[in-house]
């Protein structure tokens, strides 16, 4: 019965299988993209064992479409509902499973020798290159720096994930202590506590996507202030449906409500359209904000100079470019470095690349601003020893074969000069 | 068929492909002369013979003129220099092509041929058309404001035939303004009117007390010549300062004005544009003491002169002219006319004639078994290499870049790549499947080009993101080529389906060779797509710090690479034999296809070149093309060998 397994597992059959399914799962991922957007793809179709219902009638839908035959898209909402069935193997299982028929069959039947040396060596950096992504799904991390210049910044943020940040400042420093809690923690009734916290917040309401906009004068007269402190008084919320499309953003909201030992001390409303605002009662010192999730890091750049070059006459842009200085107190190192397409700064384990760029349009000769896109990838270098790896093994192999086969063609040759053009008769 | 007759089609093949560099001569007015002329449009420099071609192609979709009920053709740098030096009289040619008869109706436009009138029902005037640019604008924005995908083919028009005419508007102010009926004495009155007229804007903005009459003259000017500068013309006024400041080519319009009131003095003081006040102060002191350019007394003189039709005047004004940028932009003047002469060698059409010439010889072998023939399409397939190849680095040349930038020159490349290998396998077997194989794919390849570059300017500049010529030069060239090796294996299994049925053709021998032939290529095609395909992921890693982002282009390589890997482990597995192997290497075009095209119709992802919606037919027309060859390789049939016995 194992030995039967085995067989299976480590046979051509299943590898043909195995490419074929992962073809099937690609296009499909590849149909499905545009209704559900590229993050929810990923998560449901490559980052996953399995695919489910849900996805797959997306992918259906959109190739449906695409043959002029009219499926409505599902809404938004209905790829983030339950239930979901597994229907089609997912990314994972079938990387997973290639890899193992890859080790079995070697460990099974592949004997080494110098004819099937490149074999060996594809196998080896195809391996590497499925390990290198399955290591950077898990350990790579993706954030944002945006500057205006002038600004220093030791910390970038995160593209998706928000915080809710609770700051202080040190007295007799320009340090502030900030005690950050997810924003997956801010449930309806949760209770948000820490020990460095003089006092305790509830969440009262959640969204995962609203406008907080300011109270319009004749417009919102029956609408309730969004809270009873802070900015509150002034704003509004309006929920807005979830976007998946890939150039927009949810931004979270949410009202808490500050109790003290003598109850409620009145709600305040968080969201990243607000800045930090100040807390009362026991809190009375702290501030809140609502914002994307910040990595702090050892070492700061300040953006020096921002170089937006567009080709003569066109709006088509020729360069992107941010003079910045990087600043570490640990190492005093002190630098200015210039970052642009295709030449990121790599530093610190992370790698700055140029994303971004903009100037302030409020006033004449508004300061430049930049973004940079910051990533952590410890299993960047994967793919390039892959590479080698694959390219030397396929070309070995298939230059054994050319040679074999041209050494029988030589061979041949005295007969086929004459009778050579198939057809002639 | 006789030894001779080889050389001799090879001769006339070669000489033909050569005329076509013969210069162009001019009689009466120089326009090929003023085609060599360089102008700087969609941000590169470029003879106006490009512009004339390129806008002649997206407006009308030829790089010609034939009007219904005249005689002869007009070339496109003849109906630019009109358009730009006599627009009124270019308002009557019949230029914009319209297909859509909702839109004819939306105009009003006869829908039926009348040679009298000169209509030939699909191409129209601007004077036909200007009647309701309200309309044109208002179904515009309606169409503007929907998401590409979702337009109707009517909307599509509206907004193709917007884009035509605001070119065409652009172009007629490239020399004069639109209006100017002769631009040479509107010159002297306005040099004439320019020291009092900004002597007395001074005092205005001092709050002086000034000569009303002689800043309204003065203004009037500006006012024009702004209004010409903001339909963003091309540039043709030359940098002043060649050794420092090269690139900065200016409009008409904003030369003009550099004399009077600049450019950006104006938009700040009707607030369109703001700039600090120290520099408002330092414009204003400095208005009216630059003097004019002078290539702009020239302009007027050879505008004038084309419209009055003195010959002698204009060509000697052009002397003139070229004169001027001599010695400070040679550079330049040898690039423009350089591209000027690729433009007129047109070397991948020359290519594909003599491609499906050697392709029709090729199949005509297999019915006369004549091996003159095959040798004579071996010689029209080494010419048109030739001249593809040329072509290929003469575009290499004037861009600067590696061969594939855009999809219409991965089209040409995909095309050249295919005659290589096609060579190779012809080389080795001499029995006309090479050379088929490289006839038919090149052809079609060329085809696709050709629709591709009816969009515009095939040269366009690179984004800042793909601005590298390293990575143009190894991933996408890499990648490229093994798009070309998986049709050709595609193209290759094709045959053997087809030319399957003829039972004297197809001997055993016939088919394991062909067998052979695709089996080899898919090892070719599978190093190159996967080493293209990871490079592809490095360049994405090195621009954004993401080696694989699950792009469409990206899955769509990564499709290419599995599936040839497919066919290769069914191979070694024993799943599939001879007609197995064939089968799978057909559905290769179509895989390849999608990744070639399909993925840039989903209307995603950072690869997308818009929907488009005559390619998807096609593509679509080639998926089934190749679906019922497919199906046909299933017919069983006497004599093949994996099917029943020989006999």
């Amino acid at each position: 019965m194992l030995r039967r397994a085995l067989e299976v597992l480590s046979s051509l059959r299943l590898t043909v299988l195995l490419l074929g399914l992962g073809i099937l799962l690609v296009f499909l991922g590849t149909l499905a993209q545009e209704p559900m957007g590229l993050y929810l793809v990923q998560e449901r179709f490559f980052k996953s064992f399995f695919v489910d219902q849900i996805a797959l009638s997306a992918a259906i839908r959109k190739g449906a479409h695409l043959l002029a035959i009219h499926m409505a898209p599902l809404p938004p909402e209905a790829y983030m509902a339950g239930p979901r069935i597994p229907v089609f193997p997912g990314g994972y299982l079938l990387g997973g499973l290639l890899v193992a028929n890859l080790l079995a069959a070697h460990i099974r039947r592949f004997k080494f020798s110098w004819a099937k040396s490149g074999i060996f060596l594809t196998h080896v950096g195809l391996i590497l290159l499925l390990l290198g992504q399955l290591f950077t799904d898990v350990l790579s991390r993706e954030s944002q720096m945006s500057f205006r210049e002038g600004d220093t910044r030791n910390y970038s943020e995160d593209f998706q994930k928000h915080e809710l940040a609770l700051i202080r400042d040190v007295e007799g420093t320009d340090r502030e202590l900030v005690v950050a809690f997810p924003g997956t923690q801010l449930k309806p009734g949760a209770e948000i506590r820490h020990e460095r916290l003089p006092f305790v917040l509830k969440v009262r309401q959640q969204f995962e996507n609203a406008d907080v906009r300011r109270r319009a004068p004749m417009v919102d007269t029956n609408r309730e202030p969004a809270a009873t402190q802070g900015a509150g008084p002034r704003f509004v919320i309006d929920p807005q449906p979830l976007t998946l499309e890939m150039d927009k953003k949810n931004q979270p909201a949410a009202v808490v409500e500050l109790t003290g030992t003598s109850g409620s001390l009145g709600t305040w409303v968080v969201s990243p359209f607000l800045r930090e605002q100040d807390l009362e009662g026991p809190a009375a010192g702290w501030r809140v904000e609502l914002r994307p999730t910040r990595y702090y890091e050892p070492f700061s750049l300040k953006l020096l100079r921002t170089t937006h070059e567009d080709y003569r006459g066109t709006k088509v842009p020729k360069n992107f470019q941010s003079r910045v200085e990087l600043d570490n107190p640990v190492t005093r190192e002190k630098r200015e470095i210039d970052i642009y397409m295709n030449n990121p700064l790599r530093y610190g384990g992370l790698t700055f690349y140029q994303f971004q760029m903009g100037r302030e349009q409020l006033e004449a000769g508004g300061r430049g601003t930049s973004a940079l896109q910051v990533v952590r990838n410890p299993s960047w270098l994967t793919p390039y020893f892959s590479t080698v790896l694959v390219f030397g093994g396929l070309m070995v192999q298939f230059l054994i074969h050319l040679v074999g086969f041209l050494g029988k063609r030589g061979r041949r040759a005295g007969a086929a000069a004459t009778a050579g053009v198939s057809g002639a008769v | 068929m006789k030894r001779w007759l080889p050389w001799v089609v090879a001769v006339v093949a070669i000489g033909w492909s050569l005329s076509h560099l013969r210069p162009a001569r001019d009689t009466g007015i120089a326009v090929s002369e003023f085609g060599r002329l360089p102008v700087v449009f969609n941000g590169r420099l470029q003879p106006f013979d490009s512009v004339a071609r390129n806008s002649l192609l997206q407006i009308r979709g030829k790089q010609t003129l034939r009007e219904e009920g005249k005689p002869g053709t007009t070339t496109a740098m003849e109906w630019l220099l009109e358009l730009m030096a006599t627009p009124e009289k270019a308002n009557a040619r019949k230029v914009f092509r319209i297909d859509h008869p909702d839109l004819k109706a939306l105009f009003g436009l006869p829908l039926e041929a009348n040679e009298a009138a000169g209509d030939d029902g699909k191409h129209y005037s601007l004077d036909q058309l200007s009647l309701k640019f309200e309309g044109l604008r208002e179904q515009s924005s309606v169409a503007r404001s929907k998401e590409a995908v979702l337009r109707t083919p009517f909307e599509q028009a509206v907004l193709k035939l917007g884009d035509a005419v605001t070119l065409y508007l652009r172009l007629q102010n490239t020399l004069k303004p639109v209006n100017s009926q002769d631009f040479e004495a509107d010159l002297v009155r306005y040099r004439e009117v320019i020291p009092a007229g900004t002597e007395a804007f001074r005092e205005r903005m001092a709050g002086r007390p000034f000569d009303t009459n002689a800043l309204t003259g003065a203004l009037n000017f500006a006012q024009q010549y702004l209004a010409m500068h903001g339909m963003e013309p091309p540039l043709v006024v030359s940098p002043h300062h060649p050794e420092r400041e090269r690139d900065n080519w200016m409009r008409t319009g904003e030369a003009l004005l550099e004399s009077s009131f600049p450019v950006a003095l104006l938009r700040h003081l009707i607030n369109e544009e703001r700039i600090a006040e120290d520099e408002v102060d330092r414009l204003v002191e400095q208005a009216g003491t630059v003097p004019l350019h002078p290539s702009l007394p020239l302009f007027g003189k050879l505008t004038t002169a084309y419209a009055k039709g003195d010959v002698a005047t204009f060509n000697s004004t052009l002397t003139a002219y070229r004169g001027t940028l001599t010695g400070a932009y040679d550079r330049e003047l040898s690039k423009a006319s350089q591209e000027q002469v690729f433009n007129r060698a047109q070397p991948f059409y020359t290519a594909m004639v003599l491609y499906i010439a050697a392709f029709l010889l090729a199949c005509g072998f297999w019915f006369a078994s004549s091996e003159p023939l095959r040798r004579t399409a071996w010689w029209l397939v080494m010419t048109a290499f030739v001249v593809h190849t040329a072509g290929l680095i003469a575009r290499m040349w004037l861009e600067g870049r590696p061969p594939v930038t855009n999809l219409y020159s991965s089209a040409v490349f995909i095309g050249w790549g295919a005659v290589g290998l096609g060579l190779i396998l012809e080389r080795i077997w001499r029995n006309a499947i090479g050379l088929a194989v490289a006839g038919i794919l090149s052809f079609a390849s060329l085809i696709v080009a050709h629709h591709l570059a009816q969009s515009g300017d095939t040269m366009e500049m690179m984004r800042a993101v793909l601005d590298t010529n390293f990575w143009l030069a190894t991933h996408v060239v890499i990648v490229t080529l093994g798009y070309a090796a998986t049709y050709v294996a595609g193209f290759l299994s094709i045959l053997y389906v087809l030319v399957g049925f003829s039972r004297r053709t197809m001997t055993p021998e016939f088919g394991r060779s062909l067998t052979r032939a695709v089996y080899g290529i898919i090892c070719f095609a599978t190093l190159f797509s996967f080493t293209g395909t990871v490079l592809g992921g490095i360049w994405a890693d090195q621009s954004w710090g993401r080696f694989w982002g699950w792009d469409p282009k990206e899955n769509g390589a990564l499709i290419i690479v599995l599936w040839n890997a497919l066919i290769l482990h069914a191979r070694w597995g024993g799943l599939v034999k001879e007609r197995g192997i064939h089968l799978l290497s057909i559905a290769g075009n179509i895989v390849t296809s999608w990744s070639w095209f399909g993925t840039n119709m989903l209307g995603v992802g950072l690869h997308a070149y818009g929907f488009m919606d005559a390619a998807f037919k096609a593509l679509m027309a080639f998926v089934v093309f190749n679906l019922v060859v497919i199906g046909l390789g299933y017919l069983p049939r006497p004599g093949r060998t994996n099917l029943a016995p020989a006999r």
